[in-house]
């Protein structure tokens, strides 16, 4: 490149030349990221400023008249508790499905199977949600049941278990086969992308065909199934309808999954007042929106530096 | 722990297209047989079903057999994965797991083996694997680092490492210098001499000079056209092959007058 230039022109002001099609690229590409970097400021924001006369008034003025922290406390706790469930109980479920899709079934099954599970990421969330409400929860009593009288020691089961089954722990289920799609799609992905070279020196070593998943292909989809993870829990943190439907809430802060006094979810508390909210009760709901905004961040940065923690490991180099 | 292989009358198919037709050939145990060949004649495919991995890919199967001590590894009460773990496999490209370190690499076989080793066992297996692949004092500092920190002569020096550390019986190697240079391939084949003192080694190569150096017997396969199965043209001492074949074809192509 630097024999093309002109031998007067000074080091200094040598430049690389670009051709207008990198040059476009370049552009559209810096464009897009400034614009989502714009949207996250903006949303940021609208919710600090209208979340900001909530964070300063009074207790007595919040709805419940005990201040802002009770009032998002017992949100907060139903919202990761209704996550954490779905994520514990998808995310293995989302594995197997995947490792089953990729090395295990004939291959018109597993193209079969793909589909179902894509479709179950089609229905609309109010569908779950009645589904839950209507066809789960009854089936889920007697398993309430059993677990109060069984199992009543470990705090999450201490009941007593709720005669509807419309608790946390449904909700839970209900989450869990929500996001499963999202997990599962992305496990898939990643576990079929392990490259062919590593599983083969697996199976030469005499590896057998688990032998060969555990040593060629989870260390290498890794980071993506916990990146799926992340992308199913961003879900059931913000999911609304679903819960909405199924949880009476209105309960105080409790780990307890199968009573019927459990608190609600951030989310679906915001859509279920926000019609009849006015004033400062429009700004309390904001701000307890500000602290989902921030949980998901959190959560995603935690992700992110799991997944970062061992990169020299990851294959990628 | 040597062993004899005897191949008799095999086919090798990719679903219905028959890529290697009709080998016979025994291999001598503690010795080093080579393959050579032009591009696209199966060696590759005829080494890969030497240890069952040709079966890995979809639609693949073979028909004949290959005896290795009065036992038909192609047998129906035989496990692939016994077979593999008897016979170790260096691929062309060198592929250490990128998810391990160095060391985890070099016994990532025996942890297979589901035998609990102790720690000093399993750090002197390492140390003898590494420096039987002849790569010990290069590692030797940094084996908790990850194997696909090293270069490409090293990395390969660490796949013998890991498939001699099981103790195979056969040793298959398809064409494990053709990314390494002058130097790194020398010591390959070095170690390539003082392992056949122990294994049966099988090597595919590109490379007559390294066929002619490291081999007791030279296996010649040809294919007569595009779409037609290849065949073991001819298979004799090295020698005997490099001076004197039997076949015209071999003579024209270890010559270069060749097509
Ligand atoms: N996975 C596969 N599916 C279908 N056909 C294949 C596959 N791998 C190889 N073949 C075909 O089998 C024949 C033998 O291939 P093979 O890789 O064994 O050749 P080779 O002698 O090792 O060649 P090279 O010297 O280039 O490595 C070729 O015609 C090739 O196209
Ligand atoms: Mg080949």
């Amino acid at each position: 490149m630097t024999a093309t230039k002109a031998p007067t022109e000074p080091p200094s002001q040598q430049r690389v030349v670009r051709r207008p099609g990198d040059r476009v690229f370049a552009g559209a590409a810096r464009g897009s990221g400034i614009f989502i970097l714009l949207v996250l400021a903006g949303v940021a924001a609208f919710l600090i400023s209208e979340a900001l006369p909530a964070l300063t008034a009074s207790s007595e003025e919040i709805p419940g008249g005990e201040g802002l922290g009770s009032y998002v406390w017992p949100l907060i706790v139903g919202t990761l508790l209704g996550a954490v469930i779905a994520l514990v109980v998808a995310t293995p479920l989302a594995v197997g499905i995947a490792l089953y899709i990729t090395y295990y079934a004939p291959r018109r099954i597993a193209a079969a199977m793909g589909y179902v599970i894509d479709l179950l990421a089609a229905i609309p969330s109010v569908v779950y949600g009645f589904w839950g409400l209507a066809v789960l929860a009854p089936k889920l009593v007697p398993f309430h049941q059993w677990t109060a009288d069984n199992l009543s020691w470990i705090p999450l089961f201490a009941g007593p278990a709720s005669a509807s089954g419309r608790t946390m722990l449904t909700v839970g289920l209900v989450l869990a086969v929500m996001i499963l799609p999202i997990i599962s799609a992305i496990a898939r992905e990643v576990f079929s992308q392990a490259p062919a070279l590593h599983r083969e020196a697996a199976l030469a070593l005499g590896a057998t065909r688990w032998e060969m998943i555990k040593m060629a292909v989870l260390p290498y989809g890794k980071s993506g199934v916990i990146a799926g993870a992340m992308l199913g829990l961003g879900r059931a943190l913000g999911e609304t309808m679903a819960v909405a439907i199924i949880l009476s809430g209105g309960g105080a802060a409790t780990i307890n999954l199968i009573t019927s006094s459990n608190p609600s979810t951030i989310a679906s508390n915001i859509a279920l007042r926000f019609p009849e909210a006015t004033g400062l009760g429009v700004n309390t709901l904001i701000a307890s929106g500000l602290v989902l905004f921030v949980i998901t961040l959190a959560v995603n940065m935690l992700a992110r530096w799991v997944v970062n923690r061992r990169a020299d490991f990851s294959g990628a180099n | 722990m040597a062993k004899r292989i005897e191949v008799s009358d095999l086919n090798i198919y990719y679903g219905n297209f028959l890529a290697v037709e009709g080998v016979n050939v025994s291999i001598e145990p503690r010795s080093i047989t080579a393959l050579i060949g032009p591009s696209g004649c199966g060696k590759s495919t005829f080494l890969r079903s030497l240890n069952r991995m040709h079966e890995v890919l979809p639609g693949a199967r073979v028909e004949g057999k290959v005896v290795m001590d009065g036992q038909d590894l192609y047998g129906s009460d035989v496990d692939p994965v016994d077979v593999r773990r008897q016979i170790g496999m260096v691929f062309q490209r060198p592929n250490p797991f990128p998810t391990m370190s160095i060391y985890d690499n070099v016994i990532a076989g025996n942890r297979l083996n589901s035998k609990r080793m102790k720690k000093s066992e399993t750090d002197e297996l390492v140390e003898r694997s590494l420096r039987g692949a002849n790569l010990w004092n290069e590692v030797k500092d940094r084996l908790d680092r990850p194997g696909s920190g090293l270069s490409g002569g090293q990395q390969q020096r660490l796949c013998i490492a890991r498939a001699i550390a099981v103790e195979p019986d056969v040793l298959l190697m398809d064409e494990p210098c053709s990314a390494l240079d002058p130097i790194s391939t020398l010591a390959i084949e070095d170690l390539m001499a003082e392992l056949k003192e122990r294994f049966t080694i099988v090597i595919v190569t590109h490379n007559m000079q390294q066929a002619a150096r490291v081999s007791e017997q030279t296996g010649f396969f040809n294919l007569n056209g595009v779409g037609q199965p290849g065949r073991l043209i001819e298979f004799n001492p090295t020698e005997k092959i490099f001076s004197n074949p039997d076949q015209k074809a071999t003579e024209d192509y270890i010559s270069g007058r060749f097509g």
